[in-house]
């Protein structure tokens, strides 16, 4: 594929975000040789992600913030060669632009104005590249989210840019999908030569193909650049400290309590699905095996994104119902509420199973942190020193005490993620069930959240996690449901 | 079976579709909406429409039609004999024509644009208003990705209903929950969409480059076709009307 790598300079840049006094990145000095692959570490709040979109051209003029120094990439200010690099970003979804493979891969020629004739030649050669073997009909939604990130990265390939720059495009993929990228990526650099630029906070994913490290600090300027191992060595702890999952620096997982109760919930011959609407067939049915779920246990349900691991957890948690047989509350569980979750009012369901959702702000309702925490126990009608005593133990434990008035909307990832865990924990549930609760998050939060849930068992309440995070079943699981 | 107009540009079918509806809705007569309408059913027999899939498709509009008729016929302009009178309900000798013709021509020009559109593909459609029509690129592909983040919406909106009830407070006040819902969506759909723009931008989108397009909008003799049957179908209905004396210009 003829395509020429391009180098990236950075002279004393910054960039200041409009309506921020505070610099997200200010004073780096970098050159990045063409060819050369480089992976950019950083705190979450380091400016990685905007550095890149600075890099791929498409950081906005100054209606979106204003720039200081300067960077170029081929010699020529970032802004004005778009085209010279393309970007991958995190978010599989977002990325899909057209409905057939096709047109997705040919849209990036279509803008830069390339010959009718040349396109689909290029369509075809860059989905050879990504190891994408479909139809260019097939249509895009029914690509896995692997796929749909391979898809990206032809159209981007197909575009022939000198820079590959990608935005942890494998946070939201499961461990099949991840290995997929990686690969596509590898045999792309190997055959193109492409510079190439990668944000990542998992490590060791990337490790393999990098030859150099560039570390951001939090305040977003240059602190540590160079060869891999040098890097790592030097400021591996501070790294892991920070958040980046470091190879070497595992983070701290808390001993494991061993004291199974009584059942709390069973299911039989149950199998669950879901359509769009009620009056629906379902879209899916899926058979799952009779479980128990006990006191002061962890249950993980474990499989492949698209197995159907969300619409069993719900149906779990008593908010789908089966499709058929049953899921039974013990009377442990219930008290004096029925048999089945899905018939129990929406209040019932508050003391009895609480859901953490995979999207966070699925389940936001109030405008401040601090009102969103009080949400369940108001609901059960607790008294307002109750509510308060609760909100405020719940704010300071999750070192959200000066986000309290904050709207949920605005927070990090991992903020958004703590909360939504916290405002299920409220209302004190007996059963968790939690929806990926640690996708795509840094080592300190996964650190936090599993010490949190591992408390929360050892109080005789259950979790039940919908995960393909090997390293959280090893550390909470004590039942494995493969899907 | 192959439906007949899979292959025309779907541009042409909108043209054929809204040339048609333009000459229908000049007049309000049983006598051009019939013609339209008994020409329309030969051509779809002549051209082979799949016959399970058109009355599947088409099930609104017959629906549709003696329903509007019967609304015309109670509450028409009541004119000539009152045949029977309730409240502001009448059925007289001029509603009844009325509604005859009203639920014909909801018929008429109904049957063929649905038929028209069965199976209009989004991009297709997208590919001709760009080259053919000429509308600006920016707008109809924007458009056209748009378009494809409804039913990630969808799939919101159930989420936000089901966190309600998971959070406490899906027991009452359904409908007062709709507005912060709506918000909520209104949040998750700005998010998608400055993301999707991103992700368009990066790939040259509205760059100053004049656009190429990978596969052509062809506008050859079918399109033509089409187009001119459906003024075709038109023209014969307002003619046969005009020469039977029926002709009930609308405006006047």
């Amino acid at each position: 594929m003829p395509l020429h790598p391009v180098g990236i300079r950075a002279t004393e840049w910054g960039w200041r975000h409009a309506s921020r006094s505070r610099w997200a990145l200010h004073g780096l000095d970098f050159v990045i040789e063409p060819g050369e692959r480089v992976l950019l570490l950083g705190a979450s709040g380091s400016g990685k992600s905007t550095l890149l979109q600075a890099m791929a051209g498409v950081l906005g003029g100054s209606e979106e913030g204003e720039a200081a120094g300067e960077l170029l990439v081929n010699g020529l200010p970032a802004t004005q060669s778009r085209g010279h690099s393309g970007l991958l970003l995190q978010d599989p979804d977002s990325q899909v632009i057209l409905a057939r493979v096709g047109d997705d891969v040919a849209f990036g020629c279509e803008n830069l104005g390339v010959p009718r004739e040349q396109i689909w030649p290029r369509v075809q050669s860059a989905l050879d590249a990504v190891g994408l073997r479909v139809p260019l009909d097939r249509s895009t939604s029914e690509l896995s989210g692997g796929q749909k990130q391979r898809l990206a990265l032809a159209g981007i390939l197909a575009m022939q840019p000198g820079a590959l720059l990608l935005d942890e495009p494998t946070a939201n993929l499961d461990p099949t999908g991840v290995t997929e990228v990686r690969e596509a990526v590898g045999c792309v650099l190997e055959r193109t030569g492409a510079t190439f630029v990668v944000v990542e906070h998992r490590v060791e994913v990337w490790l393999p193909l990098v030859n150099r490290v560039i570390v951001l600090s939090a305040e977003g300027s240059v602190i540590a650049d160079g060869r891999p191992d040098d890097v790592l060595r030097t400021r591996g702890a501070e790294l892991a400290a920070s958040g980046v999952w470091v190879p070497g620096f595992p983070p701290a997982v808390p001993s494991r309590s061993a004291a199974a109760g009584a059942t709390l919930l069973t299911t039989s011959e149950l199998t669950v699905g879901r359509g769009l609407s009620r009056r629906q067939p379902p879209t899916f049915a899926r058979a799952f095996p009779d479980v128990g779920i006990r006191e002061g246990t962890t249950t993980a349900l474990t499989g492949a994104n698209g197995s159907g691991k969300t619409t069993i957890g719900l149906t779990l948690a008593g908010l789908l119902p089966p499709i058929a047989g049953e899921v039974l509350a013990r009377e442990e569980l219930r008290g004096h509420a029925g048999k089945h979750p899905i018939g129990w009012k929406s209040r019932e369901l508050l003391t009895r199973i609480g859901t953490v959702f995979q999207e966070p702000e699925h389940q936001f309702l109030r405008a401040t942190v601090r009102d969103e925490l009080a949400v369940g126990p108001r609901a059960l009608k607790l008294t307002n020193l109750e509510v308060a005593a609760r909100v405020d133990e719940l704010l300071e434990r999750l070192r959200l005490s000066a986000l309290a008035q904050a709207n949920p909307f605005t927070l990090s990832g991992g903020e958004k993620r703590r909360l939504s865990v916290a405002t299920v924990l409220a209302s004190r549930p007996r059963i968790l069930v939690l929806d990926e609760p640690t996708f795509g998050q840094d080592s300190r939060t996964w650190e936090e959240l599993v010490a949190l849930l591992s408390e929360y068992t050892r109080d005789q309440n259950a979790i039940i996690a919908m995960t393909h995070d090997q390293l959280f079943v090893d550390a909470l699981a004590d039942e494995v449901v493969r899907l | 079976m192959r439906h007949p107009f899979s292959r025309v540009n779907p541009v042409a079918k909108l043209g054929a579709a809204l040339l048609l509806a333009a000459c229908l809705v000049l007049t309000i007569d049983w006598v051009s909406a019939g013609t339209a309408l008994l020409l329309e059913l030969a051509a779809f027999a002549f051209l082979g429409v799949p016959a399970r899939q058109f009355w599947l498709r088409t099930l609104p509009v017959w629906v549709a039609a003696p329903l509007t008729g019967i609304t015309i016929l109670l509450y028409g302009r009541p004119s000539g004999t009152v045949y029977w009178e309730f409240l502001a309900a009448h059925v007289s000798d001029g509603s009844i024509n009325l509604a005859i013709a009203t639920a014909l021509r909801v018929l008429a020009i109904g049957l063929p644009a649905v038929v028209l559109f069965m199976t209009v593909d989004a991009t297709d459609l997208a590919d001709g208003l760009a080259q053919v029509w000429r509308l600006p690129s920016r707008f109809v592909l924007g458009a056209l990705a748009a378009f494809r983040l409804v039913g990630l919406f969808l799939e919101d909106w159930r989420f936000l209903e089901l966190a309600r009830r998971a959070r406490g407070v899906g027991d009452t006040g359904r409908f007062r929950r709709i507005p912060g819902q709506v918000f909520a969506l209104l949040v998750l759909a700005i998010r998608r969409g400055s993301k999707l723009a991103i992700a368009m931008e990066a790939r040259g989108f509205g760059g100053s480059v004049p656009r190429t397009w990978a596969r052509e909008s062809r506008f050859g003799p079918g399109e033509w076709l089409t187009v001119i049957a459906g003024l075709m179908v038109g023209m014969t209905a307002i003619i046969v009307a005009v020469t039977t004396g029926q002709w009930n210009f609308i405006v006047g």
